[in-house]
């Protein structure tokens, strides 16, 4: 039934709906929210049995999941940003000791400066932790990534994570339809965890393993990885036949066919993207979209596919790594084969700065007037007269040039 | 399968003249033995004899109902070295810092799936106890969760070569606190009492122990697996390597902190000290530096009087502070 919901809500509506046994939370803007809602419903008897910890920090958050999920309960936390890198020490591992924790980020920039609006640099920070990353580009799309993620991640032993746009997704009012409960209860059925720790049958988890096991450890760990990119895919048209609607999976290509130019994205700029691509392909310009749904593990054989034949493509990059360049646009070029595509690797929207329609469409035209460089990193938003009087003030010698 | 057992004492842990009411869990060939011979101890390890103590303790009272969590340290180095376990009670590992937190979610499991039959002992070396685990542990106390920490505190971080933690007394040498130059070693005026911490959180049981009394560190698990919510004891554990003791001396070096009054053994319920140990014999703390290398410093060539008199002013504030000379109010 669609309902008129804040993300938020609906997200955390649609937690309790998956009977999570252990919540463990700490406050950071924006995913308060939802873990208030949850608390509401914890405290008001609507989600039980559960146990909901107020835990001193993030660190705490996740470390709680890890021992709940270790003892045989279904275990969610949620968080952004800085509280993401504080538990970043626990991501790597909950995902090594395969703890299938579910967490929602409401993705927020990094400090410093501090910024509490949304980018992606809180989760591609933490790509290579071992956990499934997941990037919602609705609000619907939200809600039905956590009851998807609760059955990727045990079915895989995996912990998951649901990217949700910080403030633009977690605040945002609009029509949702947040599964019923039977409807989560036919689609996932009751954790039952492969180990856990009980006195009926003492294990020992966590155990020190050195070099001359390591390795292999991380094979599989990586082999693993592999396996979700079915699950992934496989999880989605389950719920596509269970719920009747598409949501999920790795890849979701619009309007690619005969593209000029393909823009690719993960999250809620997806829904102003496919509005540019509806607008510029009425005026007869063949423009396509590709959304990454799965961002870990990364899907290179989906990516190609997409991509085969199309001769440029703009990646927005919602987050920057410092030094080297971009971190989405790095991907998508090793999915492609050398020199096949001419790759524009865009920078948009950090910090909360608003991705508009206007702005994607100014882009796209760009883009194909070679208006926008390719092969270095474009910043697409930049206010370059703000830049200009800032390096005016530097002490002259250390003139180095745009940044790459 | 024998357990040889030596006389000891009247407290010793294998004392058979006890009434059998009041015999120790170690003194049964009976008992659980948590962690089993094999492990990668050194010799005369305080922290292996205090952890075998204190689970198979626990899981006594518990009647095997029981679950560990462990911080990353060297109970957890030397007892899981792929593909070996020590453990034969379930045991988990996961951080360093994380052990207290790690343990209010497993309790939080168990009691959101009707297993709270089932109790939580969680354990830690005094680094992931006072420093590294205080935000997870100040949390877990200040909820109340219903767990049992049990620090091991031999006063540094071991594992990594013996450098100086918050748990660390003044004066002692360590890899991070060297008494070069005219360093004393680690500075007077340093440090912190984790047990009194875990007091001014008013949770339902704190405690301190050592290994050189393990009857009375069994009955104190005893005490705290009686009870619910947040418990924490602090138990004292030499350790040869890092402290310069010999090996053979573990029992007597812990023997000595206590009848020092540098090591104040003592209950507390609800934030208030409800029970101490009285001092049998009271030592001057030189006898309790002398047989460590990390004091050596203190009694070389004219030696450090001024310092060994500081410590003495230490213990004697101790001493002071629990009436530690007093009649005792220790209960059986």
């Amino acid at each position: 039934m669609l309902r008129q919901l804040e993300g938020s809500k609906a997200v955390a509506e649609t937690v309790a709906r998956c009977r999570p046994a252990v919540v463990a939370a700490y406050p950071i803007s924006p995913q308060t929210h939802i873990v208030e809602a949850l608390a509401d419903l914890v405290t008001a008897g609507e989600l039980a049995p559960c146990e909901y910890l107020l835990v001193e920090s993030e660190f705490g958050a996740m470390s709680a999941c890890i021992g709940a999920s270790a003892a045989g309960a279904r275990a969610y936390t949620a968080t952004a940003s800085q509280g993401l890198l504080f538990m970043a020490e626990a991501l790597p591992n909950a995902s090594g000791l395969g703890l299938p924790i579910v967490m929602t980020v409401a993705n927020r920039a990094l400090g410093a400066p501090i910024n509490i609006w949304n980018d992606h640099s809180d989760a591609l920070s933490q790509r290579d932790a071992g956990w499934i990353q997941l990037f919602a580009a609705s609000n619907q799309e939200a809600v039905d990534l956590h009851v998807q993620a609760f059955a990727l991640a045990e079915r895989l032993s995996l912990p998951v994570m649901v990217n949700m746009d910080g403030f633009v997704l977690t605040h945002a009012m609009e029509e949702v339809d947040v599964p019923e409960q039977a409807e989560v209860d036919e689609f996932l059925p009751a954790f039952a965890p492969a180990q856990w720790l009980t006195p009926d049958d003492p294990v020992t988890i966590g155990a020190m393993v050195g070099p001359t096991a390591f390795t292999e450890v991380k094979y599989l760990m990586a082999r693993r990885q592999l396996q979700a990119l079915d699950a992934v895919g496989a999880v989605a048209a389950e719920f596509r036949a269970a719920f009747g609607r598409d949501s999920g999976g790795l890849v979701r290509p619009y309007r690619t066919d005969d593209a000029e130019v393909v823009l690719v994205a993960m999250g809620s700029v997806l829904g102003s993207a496919s509005d540019v691509v509806d607008d510029l392909r009425a005026e007869g310009v063949a423009v396509g979209l590709l959304g990454i749904g799965c961002y870990r593990p990364w899907p290179y054989d989906e990516v190609q596919a997409a991509l085969a034949g199309v001769p440029r493509v703009v990646v927005v990059n919602r987050a920057i790594a410092v030094g080297a360049g971009s971190v989405l646009g790095r991907d998508i070029r090793l999915s492609l084969p050398q020199g096949a595509t001419v790759v524009h690797d865009v920078v948009l929207g950090l910090g909360g700065r608003p991705v508009t329609r206007e702005g994607l469409r100014g882009l796209v035209v760009d883009v194909l007037a070679d208006r926008v460089p390719a092969d270095t990193l474009h910043f697409g938003d930049l206010d370059r007269e703000a830049v200009d009087r800032e390096l005016a003030r530097e002490p002259a010698g250390i003139e180095t040039g745009d940044p790459r | 399968m024998t357990t040889t057992l030596y006389q000891i004492g009247t407290f010793a842990a294998g004392n058979r003249l006890l009434d059998p009411a009041l015999r120790a869990v170690q003194s049964s060939t009976e008992r659980g033995n948590a962690i089993t011979s094999g492990h990668r101890a050194c010799r005369g390890c305080g922290e292996a004899l205090a952890a075998r103590v204190v689970l198979d303790a626990a899981s006594r009272a518990t009647g095997g109902r029981m679950v560990t969590v462990n911080a990353t340290g060297c109970l957890e180095v030397f007892s899981t070295p792929y593909p070996e376990s020590a453990w034969q009670v379930p045991w988990l590992h996961s951080l360093f810092g994380n052990a207290a937190a790690v343990a209010s979610g497993v309790a939080a499991a168990l009691r959101a799936t009707g297993r709270d039959d089932v109790r939580v002992v969680a354990q830690a070396g005094d680094g992931g106890t006072v420093d590294i685990g205080l935000g997870c542990l100040s949390g877990m106390f200040e909820r109340n969760d219903d767990v049992l920490f049990v620090c091991y505190d031999n006063q540094g971080y071991m594992n990594t070569g013996v450098q100086r933690s918050g748990a660390t007394p003044p004066a002692a040498s360590t890899a991070t606190t060297r008494a070069v130059g005219p360093s004393v070693g680690n500075p007077f005026g340093t440090g912190k009492s984790l047990p009194l911490i875990a007091m001014a959180h008013e949770i339902p049981y704190v405690a301190t122990a050592t290994v050189a009394d393990l009857h009375d560190l069994e009955a104190k698990v005893v005490t705290a697996m009686s009870l619910h919510g947040a418990r924490y004891l602090h138990v004292l554990v030499p350790c040869p390597l890092g402290w310069g003791s010999a090996s053979a001396e573990t029992i007597r070096v812990a023997r000595l902190a206590v009848q020092s009054g540098l090591f104040p053994v003592f209950e507390a319920r609800d934030g208030a000290v409800t029970a101490t140990t009285a001092i049998r014999a009271q030592v001057p703390v030189e006898d309790y530096l002398r047989p460590q290398t990390r004091f050596d410093h203190l009694f070389r060539g004219d030696g450090r009087p001024d310092v060994v008199a500081a410590l003495q002013e230490r213990a004697d504030r101790n001493i002071a502070r629990f009436g530690l000379l007093e009649e005792s109010e220790e209960t059986p």
